[in-house]
């Protein structure tokens, strides 16, 4: 048995294997299928200052290898969470994850500062959700802004602050800079990329939205691709996700250079899958003679 | 745990009707405690989604998914061979609420018809109005009368049973009932609810949304309903399919 123990920003987690925002709400359906502490730990829920209800629906389609969602932020409030759901996942014996998302700096700076007073382990910055009208990837697409929200929401927060890094930008390695310049402790990445998918009878958009954000199968290459850029490029850890469907994939990431794993898409076709991610991983280390999953992270070879 | 991921034998997967399937599953009986209305989770290989189905019937041993081929995952769904494992997450949702001694209305239109089946079962002697396009696409009349119901069947064209919609028989026969049950595509079940509100009769329905997770997780499968004076969005998943018609906002 090869230790699975990972450190991010000096937070440990039992495993790399973390619960991709978005996709797995405050954590208590899926935890009628498992207990939570076999995760490494939760991202939790996008929240916002006030509740949002998101946007009408339908919200999801499927796409080859992946699907296109527009939930909008759907959420209880940043006050609803502390009150209602962190009490129940701090019992949970997981890491767990705040991600906040704001319509302006002073409103993530606020959230940072409400749960910088509570049990949060880490707060993840969302500057990358795709599917709102203001706020969410307007943050997240120029370097200046990047650095600008990052360090005005670091002067309010305690907490480690990971930066949820947009994969739909020019360059990716020099928002992950600003990121650490602005006094991010690790960057996580990558959230959805844009994309569309059009009913050809009836012209009709199936999002809603029009638009929406792509995950899944489809998009791990480019995940692997932008991880492997930004860890040559800063000094801070990454979270790795976009599409890890099989513990192959996990150890794929992590090679690139993630030092943990988010995993969401794949939870809607096998609600098992981090169990089985982290046999796999287990059982990769064990027959390599590796001890420390730590030992794999950003070891590419690149020609 | 309240949820688990569960492989079940086909038994068979027959084309019942233009485009419509009859999966029958095998399962260790009294082992899949599902109520009429709640629905299973199929997982699709190849798929990034699992298909949500409703129950159609749950006795004996066996599960019965009736379903129609709409896109690339009913299809592959309906190539799948007796003998095979299924991967079905069953049962999720909440179902319709049947009370002893109430004289019930099951309407279904179109694929709305299969899980209003499961739902007659657990009625005492209720009236079946279901509603299809046309005469190619009419299913479960005998399992309907079997299960102890009155079939009234309705076509757009009148080329199968009377010419017309499911609400006009309803409104004939209403003050027959206590209470109706409906599940159909949106224009019919508003067109129910509203019948149902001018006569004063309760109504549930049981509603379909673009869904991912199954279990209220991932927040896709949006409808807005009314509580406590104000409209929230709920899902179909955790907190249907089926609602209080009152309740939902069309």
């Amino acid at each position: 048995m090869a230790d699975l123990s990972v450190n991010v920003a000096g937070v440990k987690f039992n495993n790399p294997l973390i619960a991709a925002s978005g996709t797995f709400g405050f954590g208590r359906e899926y935890g009628e299928f498992y207990p939570l502490e076999k995760l490494g730990g939760i991202s939790c829920k996008g929240i916002t200052l006030k509740r949002r209800d998101g946007n009408p629906p339908p919200r999801i389609a499927e796409t080859p290898s992946g699907i296109l969602n527009a939930v909008g932020l759907q959420n209880p409030g940043v006050d609803a969470f502390i009150n209602d759901d962190l009490p129940w996942l701090k019992q949970q014996n997981t890491v767990v994850i705040a991600n906040i998302a704001g319509n302006t700096v002073e409103e993530y700076c606020q959230m940072a500062e409400k749960l910088s007073d509570t049990d949060v382990d880490m707060i993840e910055l969302n500057i990358s959700c795709p599917n709102v009208k203001s706020g969410g990837v307007q943050f997240g697409t120029s370097c200046e802004s990047v650095e600008n929200i990052t360090s005005e929401v670091r002067k309010h927060c305690t907490k480690p602050l990971v930066v949820k890094l947009s994969p739909n930008v020019t360059d990716i390695a020099s928002i992950a800079q600003s990121a650490e310049a602005g006094g991010a402790d690790a960057v996580s990445m990558i959230n959805t990329l844009t994309g569309m998918k059009i009913d050809i009878n009836s012209r009709r958009p199936i999002i809603r939205n029009n638009t929406g954000g792509l995950s899944g199968a489809a998009v791990f290459p480019v995940a692997v691709r932008m991880v492997w850029q930004v860890s040559n490029a800063i000094k801070i850890p990454i979270i790795g996700m976009g599409g890890i469907t099989t513990w192959e994939d996990a150890v794929e990431m992590l090679i690139a250079g993630a030092s943990a794993l988010q995993i969401g898409t794949v939870l809607f076709s096998d609600p098992y899958a981090p169990i089985k991610i982290n046999e796999g991983i287990n059982k990769f280390l064990d027959d390599n003679g590796i001890k420390s999953v730590t030992e794999l992270t950003g070891t590419v070879k690149p020609w | 745990m309240k949820y688990d991921v569960r492989q079940l034998t086909l038994i068979s997967n027959d084309k019942i009707a233009d485009g419509i399937y009859d999966m029958r599953l095998e399962y260790a009986q009294d082992d899949l405690p599902v109520s009429c209305g709640q629905f299973a989770h199929v997982y699709v290989p190849g798929k990034s989604l699992r298909r949500p189905i409703s129950v159609c019937d749950c006795s004996d041993g066996v599960l019965r998914l009736v379903y129609q081929v709409k896109g690339e995952g009913t299809k592959i769904m309906s190539a799948m061979k007796p003998g095979e494992k299924v991967d079905v997450l069953v049962p999720l949702g909440n179902g319709f609420d049947i009370q002893k001694g109430k004289k019930y209305c099951l309407i279904g239109g179109g694929i709305g018809v299969p899980p209003m089946l499961y739902t007659a079962k657990q009625c005492d002697s209720p009236v079946a109005i279901t509603g299809f396009r046309d005469e190619s696409l009419v299913i479960l009349q005998d399992d309907f009368k079997s299960a102890g119901a009155e079939t009234v069947l309705v076509t757009d064209n009148g080329s199968a049973g009377a010419k017309g919609f499911v609400t006009d028989i309803l409104k004939e026969r209403i003050n027959e009932f206590d209470e109706v049950c409906a599940c159909g595509p949106t224009p019919m079940l508003k067109a129910v609810a509203e019948v149902c509100r001018e006569y004063g009769k309760p109504c549930q329905i049981s509603l379909e949304e673009r869904m991912a997770c199954g279990i209220g997780a991932c927040l896709v499968c949006a409808v807005k309903v009314r509580k406590n004076g104000g409209e929230i969005m709920q899902h179909v998943c955790k907190n249907g399919p089926v609602f209080n018609a009152e309740e939902v906002v069309f």
